[in-house]
């Protein structure tokens, strides 16, 4: 979040606001569930996230009539599936993740995931993947056109099988550097979110970023109201202030996701509008947000993962 | 407390004995609330059960130790088979950090022979500049390490200006950058340890070698070596065992494409996989580890010692 839109919130209601990042959504969880729930007021938790948070009872319910600005979160975002109704939670920033090809290096189509799981020769070994396995999962799963919490025994030993396979296909896991390993050349495709793959193309200009037919991941951040805030007033009005077109517009413009604000528009970059990275090419797949499975379910999805990195 | 006693030190009466536990009382309280009291923390957490999403359920199991001793299959309804998969990561660090360990002893007892022989003046100039690329954090060091070494880099472009090389050499993502990764973060625990033994070890006992017509070999196998023996043990145990749990370099250096002991446990509180007692298991069978190693050598030091009178 920038800086200087805290100082603005600071000013108009004199809330000092303390923030914390964290690396990922788990960590963000392990961290509540060691005992910092109750110091914090509010916490910004990606779409799965926000419903595992849910079903173990981390958030709170914001009322009828609480957030004055509620009004304002665009109808497409405003009854999602990881929060019907939006109870305890706002939009913050939404985009998706999916891969970027170096161009130079290829010539071929580029929007299918085959590029990722069953590479062109010149690509195998140029492959850096996101070291996340719910990204990793969920685009192996569209690849072969299963559901992401498959319970078919034969499926799922086939996406094991896949990615044992593709495996051989790629370089490296890595998440904090997935522009960089782009740019340098370490990597020629690598697994991005959208906003990361602007800001390498911009650096890189035969970088293009892929919508794959099969489908790709979308993400979206939100604000959530966390239970025993100590707060909870104050956290209100954050959310509020959050939901003011020109406030969630300067986020946006500094991190150049997307935003879920009905009017927020008007107050972008107008390079914002076509940026290829937002803007789904004709023929691109359905985006689909990262699935939450029953723990038998998941505890598969975590073998799966382990085999692929042992 | 005869700490002095088995290493024949020189104190027979103890100035402090009466203001004795008072004085060690901070060091106590520190060493309980920072070093007993987590492990047992650990202990605990990795004989309950596991709860969906991390966390633990207050319930007895012993389901994180036969996870990693058993494998039940994919669906985890297959008859019991030994479990390859994590002793597999674990002797792969321990690989890695002994071929770090080894690489750093022999860059590092040169460095430290050549620093203790030098002019009693310049010795300090020579040891600070051993230390200062590490006044810059790790984690700078290890992407700038990344950033020498791609085939795209500063290395292979030098390399190949000169002619020494017609493509680039890849090491990046690889094993053996993962060794130099070590090597390059822990070296100055291998020179400080073997520079202070070799300060200490009078030189005229080469000179008494060499006038009996001992070849500079052997000088160095039978009179040297066993002189500054602990500094190199103690190096090599400062070197091995932070890189046995490290991450940070196989993360970027190796491009984490299989895990690490560190990344394994990491994975467990962070990753998607959230299970808590697993990575306390994994890290309780990690510290067995360590610590029977640091006894072995302790005890064939202490037999050494014996043995010397």
């Amino acid at each position: 979040m920038p800086a200087e839109l805290l100082e603005k919130f600071t000013a108009e209601t004199g809330i000092e606001v303390t923030m914390d990042t964290y690396d990922s959504n788990e960590s963000m969880l392990a961290s509540l569930k060691a005992g910092a729930l109750g110091t914090y007021d509010v916490a910004v938790p990606g779409d799965y996230m926000v419903s595992i948070m849910a079903g173990e009872g981390m958030l709170d319910t914001i009322a009828d009539g609480e957030l004055a600005n509620k009004g304002n979160i665009a109808p497409e975002w405003a009854d999602p599936s990881f929060d019907p109704g939006r109870k305890s939670s706002i939009p913050y920033q939404w985009g998706s993740t999916s891969f970027s090809v170096n161009t130079a290096a290829y010539s071929g189509e580029i929007n299918d995931t085959s590029i990722l799981f069953d590479p062109p020769a010149e690509l195998s070994g140029k492959i850096n993947m996101l070291d996340s396995q719910g990204g990793v999962m969920a685009q192996a799963s569209l690849h072969l056109g299963m559901a992401q919490c498959e319970t078919n025994r034969d499926m799922l030993k086939g996406l094991n099988a896949m990615l044992q396979e593709a495996k051989q296909h790629w370089a490296s896991f890595n998440s904090d550097t997935a522009k960089e390993v782009m740019v340098s050349g370490d990597a020629d495709v690598g697994m991005i979110y959208d906003g990361f793959a602007a800001k390498a193309r911009a650096e890189k200009e035969t970088l293009k970023y892929a919508f794959p037919s099969q489908g790709y991941v979308v993400w979206m951040d939100n604000v959530v109201l966390l239970k025993d805030a100590p707060n909870r007033e104050n956290a209100l009005k954050f959310m509020d202030f959050l939901l003011e077109p020109e406030n969630i517009a300067a986020v946006s413009n500094y991190a150049r996701y997307g935003h879920g604000v009905t009017g927020a528009s008007e107050h972008l970059d107008p390079e914002l509008a076509t940026l290829p990275e937002s803007n789904p090419p004709a023929g691109a797949g359905q985006g689909v947000f990262i699935e939450v499975c029953d723990e038998q379910t998941q505890a598969v999805y975590d073998q799966i993962w382990t085999n692929l990195k042992k | 407390m005869a700490a002095g006693a088995a290493s024949g030190g020189s104190a027979t009466t103890d100035t402090y004995a009466s203001a004795r536990n008072i004085l060690l009382l901070p060091s106590w309280v520190v060493l309980g609330i920072f070093v007993l009291a987590p492990v047992l923390m650990m202990l605990i957490y990795s004989f309950l059960t596991k709860e969906f999403r991390g966390g633990v359920i207050w319930e007895f199991s012993l389901a994180a130790y036969d996870q990693f001793f058993f494998d039940r299959g994919l669906f985890g309804d297959d008859p019991a088979k030994i479990e390859w998969t994590y002793i597999t990561i674990f002797w792969r660090s321990i690989w890695q950090a002994g071929a770090a360990t080894i690489l750093s002893l022999a860059i590092g007892f040169p460095t430290a022979y050549f620093i203790a022989t030098r002019d009693e003046a310049v010795r300090p100039i020579w040891v600070f500049l051993i230390t200062i690329p590490y006044w810059v954090n790790l984690l700078i060091r290890t992407v700038s390490m990344k950033f020498l070494l791609r085939d795209e880099g500063p290395m292979n472009d030098f390399l190949m200006n000169i002619g020494l090389i017609d493509s680039p050499i890849h090491i990046i993502n690889t094993n053996f950058a993962v060794q130099l990764g070590l090597f390059y973060s822990y070296l100055p625990f291998m020179v400080l340890p073997i520079y202070a033994a070799v300060e200490r070890y009078n030189f005229s006992m080469s000179e008494a070698a060499a006038d009996l017509y001992a070849t500079k070999w052997v000088t160095l196998r039978r009179i040297v070596l066993p002189a500054i023996k602990p500094g190199v043990i103690a190096g090599c145990i400062l070197v091995f065992v932070p890189s046995l749990g490290s991450f940070l370099a196989p993360d970027l250096l190796g491009g984490a494409k299989n895990f690490m002991i560190g990344s394994l446990i990491e994975e467990q509180f962070k990753g998607n996989a959230g299970n808590w007692p697993f990575g306390a298991a994994a890290s309780m069978i990690l510290l067995s580890m360590v610590l029977i190693i640091l006894m072995i050598t302790a005890r064939q030091q202490a037999k050494a010692e014996k043995a010397e009178g």
